[in-house]
């Protein structure tokens, strides 16, 4: 087997790079409290919940013999209802991605690491976790940090487009989504997307990571803006000019993405990299297991 | 005002409004940028098009700094020399006398700049410098006066009839620029007429005072001078010097007095109160500070007075005065000579210029012996014959040392009542006797006198005779000194000479009495005169080469009239006689010229031009960034990114100067320099030996801490380019075959440290290679010390101060032992003294010491002290070693303390030490 020598040397690159991330996004994760982990109710699950009388109805064997012996009455042992949701999580892969401003790590770094995080967490919490567009199922257990970080490293290591263009279209169904991009490209394919999630009763969320160079456009001059893959390039005479119709637009951008996230039962946030990550993974999470 | 050098650079200026068009079509360049967020911009229009042209202030800005640019090269100047460029030749006129050499060197600026001027405009040029005899002048390119005008120099006279040069003029026309000292001279008004009607006629003077110095004269044992000055307004004072040479024979200052100017005098005199001994010595007098002949007096005999002994017999007892041999001497002498009496032991120890022995035969051998050494010494004995030596068998068989001449028996009395002829006559004196000029009495007989015994020698040794071919006054010489007779008694007894005024002239012109100053010209008159020393228009003494002897009329018209190219100022000298003629005269006052109006009268001072290029050029370059400002910003990468933070850079460098921290680290080198002695070497760019240098320096300031009172710094390289020298007594200067020439400023600031009393030692560091001929480091050697101002250069003389500055040294060995030093050359005329172990060589240090033993090298330590670099074998090299140190030890004295270990006052322990 052959690899590209440029191939072969990101995917070297980037090997040094996994354990830091993983290690980052094991750090990014212990910053939140797994206080509330469970259904906090009876169900099915391995985790012990309650005690209650049996009543009748009650299979035989559902009683708890050792509790019922201390006492006249029969006890049946509840465990806490574990239904182990499949969360799928897709990263942006597209060269837009690469873009930073002034010494900032790039935006997919962030994009990443998040998702990452995010992945540590659902696992811990025994949910089972994927990647969009790759053929292993989601799955549980810290084993899956592993071959999901494998996996991201292997879309990074793929040629990107400029833009995405392919959003997952095929989703567990009564699962959980979560995109992770910059929503700068064409929306159609988020709109599709969307629209197949919501017809396969997938909620999820739209995570925006954006520099904040491209939140304030600092820019003047007469400039030539040339998109990171160079597919796209736009001149203006003077940059500075723009600002406010740029800054306009990508407002709209945000409201339509918020718009077609509501319309899909989704939850939409934008988190720019100047930021730090906790408040954007706390967010996640919490949206997720947020009340739906 | 502001003139260029190449105005025609500025049409340049035309091309700017094209470069407006240019400039205007090309908009400033676009960034390219990155960006993810360019899909939200597509579609998005400019509204304003304004970025697309340059803006027009910064069109401007470019403009300027362009415009800037081009006169900056086109070499705008403030104050140019600037003025109708007229075509007529131009004649530069110098006075060339004593009263330019001061200010001789702005005289020579000014020339230069005229010539300059001259040049640029195309003009020929004529020089002349009026001290010399009229001359036909012919105009030539102005380059070629350059040579002509360096190799003028200011003489000790002044211009002298100055019309003659009007009728030497060229004819046609011509202009004329004359740099006069400011003094009328003779025929000055006629020359200027006939310059003026050739062309117009500017004058610059000079605004120094010029100053001048009288002659000496002396009365009750005061000496009197009179300083003068050019009508200059205000008080000033100034010092009188005189010099002369100490006991050693070393010239020093023996006296100063200061004279005081009030506002308005234009004379004031300078009165010195001088022991005899002291004043004897005087050689000349000079106004401090004032360096031109006509500042400087020379003494001449003036101001010497004569130590004369009588000597007469013991038995003169009560004759009557009027009869006594010494009377009418006496009385001859006294005003002018110091006249001592008594016995010959008593008189021979003061050490008398003349001993007079009147009618004086016998004498005890050991005073014949003593008087014998004096006048080999270069005494003067005078006898008169009498009776006694008439009587005596004195000088009758063979020929008496102290005598002239063998003598006859008894004397020759002639026209007395018991002999047959009529008293004599003088003769006319011979044409080669010191009398010759002298006018004889018609009346002065002689009766009675001693005879000579005619032989070979005798109309040689005759002075005077007498009509009948007799000898009167014979001499011969005696050593370095003479023995004179008169044939006749120094009373009236035998002859009437005594009695006659020709007796004192007689005894004037056998400098028994030395002239006066205002010496008469019958005693001048009729001998020649050949000048011992010449005073040059510096007012410093030189030799006359090339000088004839002069006839006695033409020095008593010099002393009248002041020198001239034929009588230059000087000392000249008849036998023992000494006049002195000085550039100012007795009682000729110092004259201001007057210019008639219409003459411009300016001042030597050049205009000082200012060149703008450089403060244009640093204008146009603050233009230029000020618009690599204004273009950043325009295209929107002003920010505090790397770009801006050049631009920002280069201005600020532009803004605060770097000299100023060129200032602070030379000023820090200069107290560090100054803390104490340094030794220093000559950075010769050759790391290696730079090293070396710098070690064996360390080495010999570490050997100079342990053995002497001199506690060295660490030693300091110096750049002769770039550094200052005057802050080290002592450079060493290590030669490397591919050494550079030092540049002009380098040389006048090395010549200007030599003549300040800096000591340069040269090491070719080939001594070892010295047999074969000349060495790379040898010619690079002499190719530096071309420029150098070096005295004529000797191999060191074995009785050098160097060799006994510290350790008693004959043997200068470094890393190489075969090399010898060259030193400043002794004075010609150095000789031993008895009593002295040393001749007393040179007054001042030598400037320079060059020789090849590579001492650095031998001299060199590490850190911790010990010898860096192998000298020799073993023992033996461990005393070359030591001997190298004792070299350096004794150099570096010499360097500090010059030629204190010639002082006499060590003489005698220093013959104790040698042993003998």
């Amino acid at each position: 087997m052959t690899l590209a020598p440029d191939l072969r040397a990101r995917a070297e690159a980037l090997g040094q790079t996994l354990p830091p991330l993983l290690a980052a996004a094991e750090h990014l994760a212990a910053t939140v409290t797994l206080g509330e982990h469970g259904r906090r109710r009876p169900g099915m699950g391995d985790d012990f919940w309650q005690y209650r009388p049996a009543r009748a109805g009650d299979a035989l064997r559902l009683i708890d013999w050792r509790r019922s012996a201390r006492s006249d009455q029969a006890f049946v042992q509840e465990r806490e209802w574990q239904a182990a949701q499949s969360v799928v999580l897709w990263v942006d892969p597209a060269q837009s991605m690469d873009f930073a401003g002034s010494s900032r790590p790039p935006k997919s770094d962030r994009a990443r690491l998040l998702a990452m995080a995010l992945a540590v967490l659902l696992l811990r919490a025994g949910e089972q976790v994927g990647l969009a567009g790759h053929p292993q199922p989601p799955r549980a257990g810290k084993g899956q940090i592993l071959r999901l970080v494998e996996a991201l490293a292997a879309d990074l290591s793929a040629p990107a487009q400029d833009y995405a263009a392919a959003l997952p279209l095929d989703f567990v169904r009564q699962g959980r989504a979560v995109f992770i991009s910059d929503f700068l490209g064409d929306l159609s394919g988020l709109e599709r997307s969307l629209s197949q999630a919501a017809a396969s009763g997938v909620k999820g969320l739209l995570l925006q990571v954006l520099d904040p160079d491209e939140e304030a456009f600092p820019y003047d001059g007469r400039t030539v803006f040339v998109s990171m893959g160079g597919s796209l390039a736009h001149e203006t005479k003077s940059a500075g000019d723009l600002r406010g119709r740029y800054l306009a637009r990508l407002a709209e951008r945000k409201a339509r993405l918020a718009e077609l996230a509501q319309a899909a039962g989704w939850v939409y946030a934008s988190h720019h990299t100047g930021q730090s990550a906790t408040p954007a993974l706390l967010w996640a999470y919490r949206a997720l297991q947020g009340g739906w | 005002m502001v003139g260029f050098a190449s105005p025609l650079l500025l049409i340049g200026l035309l091309a700017l409004p094209l470069l407006w068009i240019l400039l205007r079509a090309v908009p400033p360049a676009a960034i390219r940028r990155r960006f993810a967020g360019v899909a939200l911009l597509l579609g998005l229009e400019d509204k304003a098009q304004q970025a697309d042209k340059t803006p027009w202030w910064l069109l401007v800005l470019r403009m300027l700094a362009l415009a800037a640019v081009i006169v900056a090269f086109a070499g705008p100047v403030l104050n140019p020399k600037l003025g109708p460029k007229p075509a007529d030749p131009l004649l530069i006129i110098v006075d060339g006398g004593w009263a330019d050499a001061y200010d001789w060197p702005q005289r020579q600026a000014k020339a230069v700049s005229l010539l300059d001027r001259a040049a640029l405009d195309g003009r020929a040029v004529a020089l002349a410098q009026l001290t010399d005899a009229p001359q036909a002048l012919v105009f030539k390119a102005a380059a070629e006066g350059h040579g002509r005008l360096a190799a003028m120099a200011p003489q000790g006279w002044q211009p002298q009839d100055l019309a003659l040069w009007g009728a030497a003029l060229p004819a046609g026309r011509f202009e004329t620029a004359w740099i006069s000292d400011g003094l009328a001279h003779s025929g000055q008004v006629e020359l200027l007429a006939s310059l003026q009607s050739r062309g117009r006629v500017d004058v610059f003077e000079s605004d120094h005072p010029l100053y001048a110095l009288g002659p000496a004269s002396q009365a009750n044992g005061k000496v009197t001078l009179t300083v003068q000055r050019l009508a200059q307004g205000g008080p000033a004072t100034v010092e009188v010097i005189a010099r002369g040479p100490d006991p050693a024979g070393i010239e020093r200052d023996l006296a100063r007095v200061k004279v005081t100017f009030g506002p308005k005098d234009v004379a004031s005199p300078a009165e010195l109160n001088l022991p005899a001994e002291l004043r004897n010595r005087v050689t000349r007098f000079a106004v401090d500070g004032q360096r031109s002949a006509g500042a400087v007096t020379l003494a001449g005999d003036t101001l010497k007075r004569r130590k004369v002994a009588l000597v007469a017999e013991a038995a003169e007892g009560e004759a009557m005065q009027l009869l006594s041999p010494l009377h009418y001497l006496r009385q001859a002498m006294n005003a002018s000579t110091d006249v001592l009496t008594g016995g010959l032991a008593d008189v021979l120890p003061t050490n008398p210029d003349v001993i007079v022995l009147a009618d004086v035969a016998q004498m005890p051998p050991a005073q014949a012996d003593a008087l014998q050494a004096w006048i080999e010494k270069g005494g003067l004995l005078l006898r008169f014959a009498g009776p006694r030596l008439a009587g005596s068998d004195m000088a009758r068989l063979a020929e008496d040392l102290l005598m002239p001449v063998t003598l006859r028996q008894g004397g020759l009395t002639s026209g007395g009542a018991m002999s047959w002829g009529a008293p004599k006559a003088l003769a006319a004196f011979a044409q080669s006797s010191p009398f010759h000029g002298l006018t004889i009495p018609p009346d002065l007989k002689v009766r009675t006198q001693v005879l000579a015994q005619p032989d070979a020698d005798l109309p040689a040794r005759t002075l005077a005779a007498l009509d009948d071919g007799t000898p009167l006054v014979t001499r011969k010489a005696l050593g370095q000194g003479q023995v004179v007779l008169f044939h006749v008694t120094a009373n009236a007894e035998w002859s009437d000479l005594p009695l006659s005024g020709l007796f004192v002239q007689m005894l004037e012109r056998l400098a028994v009495s030395a002239i006066a100053g205002s010496a008469g010209a019958d005693v001048l008159a009729g001998l020649v005169w050949t000048p011992e020393h010449i005073l040059n228009g510096w007012g410093d003494l030189a030799d006359p080469t090339a000088l004839a002897g002069l006839a006695g009329e033409a020095l008593v018209a010099a002393l009248q009239n002041g020198p001239s190219a034929k009588v230059p100022a000087g000392v000249y000298r008849h036998d023992g006689m000494g006049v002195a003629l000085n550039a100012v005269p007795v009682d000729q006052p110092l004259v201001k010229a007057t210019w008639p109006l219409g003459v411009a009268v300016q001042g030597l001072t050049l205009p000082a031009e200012i060149a703008l290029k450089g403060p244009v050029l640093a204008l146009a370059l603050i233009l230029l960034l000020l618009d690599a400002l204004a273009t950043l910003a325009l295209s929107g990468r002003l920010g505090f990114g790397r770009s801006t933070g050049a631009v920002l850079l280069a201005l600020a460098l532009l803004v605060h100067p770097q000299d100023a921290q060129a200032d602070d680290a030379a000023d820090q080198r200069a107290i560090a320099a100054t803390q104490g002695v340094v030794l220093a070497f000559v950075i010769t760019g050759d790391a290696g030996v730079d090293a070396t240098s710098a070690a064996g320096l360390q080495g010999v300031s570490d050997q100079l801490i342990y053995r002497t009172a001199i506690e060295p710094l660490s030693p300091m390289g110096v750049d002769v380019e770039t550094d200052q020298l005057v802050f080290f007594p002592f450079l060493y200067w290590p030669i490397t075959a591919d050494a550079a020439t030092p540049s002009a400023a380098a040389y006048d600031k090395l010549n200007h440290y030599l003549r300040t009393g800096g000591m340069i030692l040269f090491d070719t560091r080939d001594a070892d290679m010295a047999g074969a001929g000349p060495t790379p480091e040898g010619q690079a050697l002499q190719r530096i010390a071309q420029g150098l101002d070096i005295p004529p250069l000797a191999p060191l003389p074995d009785d050098h101060v160097l060799t006994r500055s510290f350790y008693l040294l004959q043997a200068f060995p470094g890393r190489f032992v075969e090399g010898g030093l060259w030193v400043e050359a002794p004075p010609p005329d150095a000789a031993k003294t008895d009593g002295m172990p040393f001749r007393n060589l040179n007054d001042g240090v030598t400037p320079v010491v060059i020789g090849g033993n590579d001492w650095a090298s031998a001299w060199a330590v590490d850190e911790d002290g010990w010898p860096l670099l192998p000298v020799g074998r073993g023992a033996a090299g461990d005393q070359q070693r030591e001997y190298a140190y004792r070299f350096g030890i004794n150099l570096i004295m010499y360097v500090l303390t010059g030629n204190y270990k010639s002082d006499q006052v060590h003489v005698p322990a220093l013959l104790e030490r040698l042993g003998k």
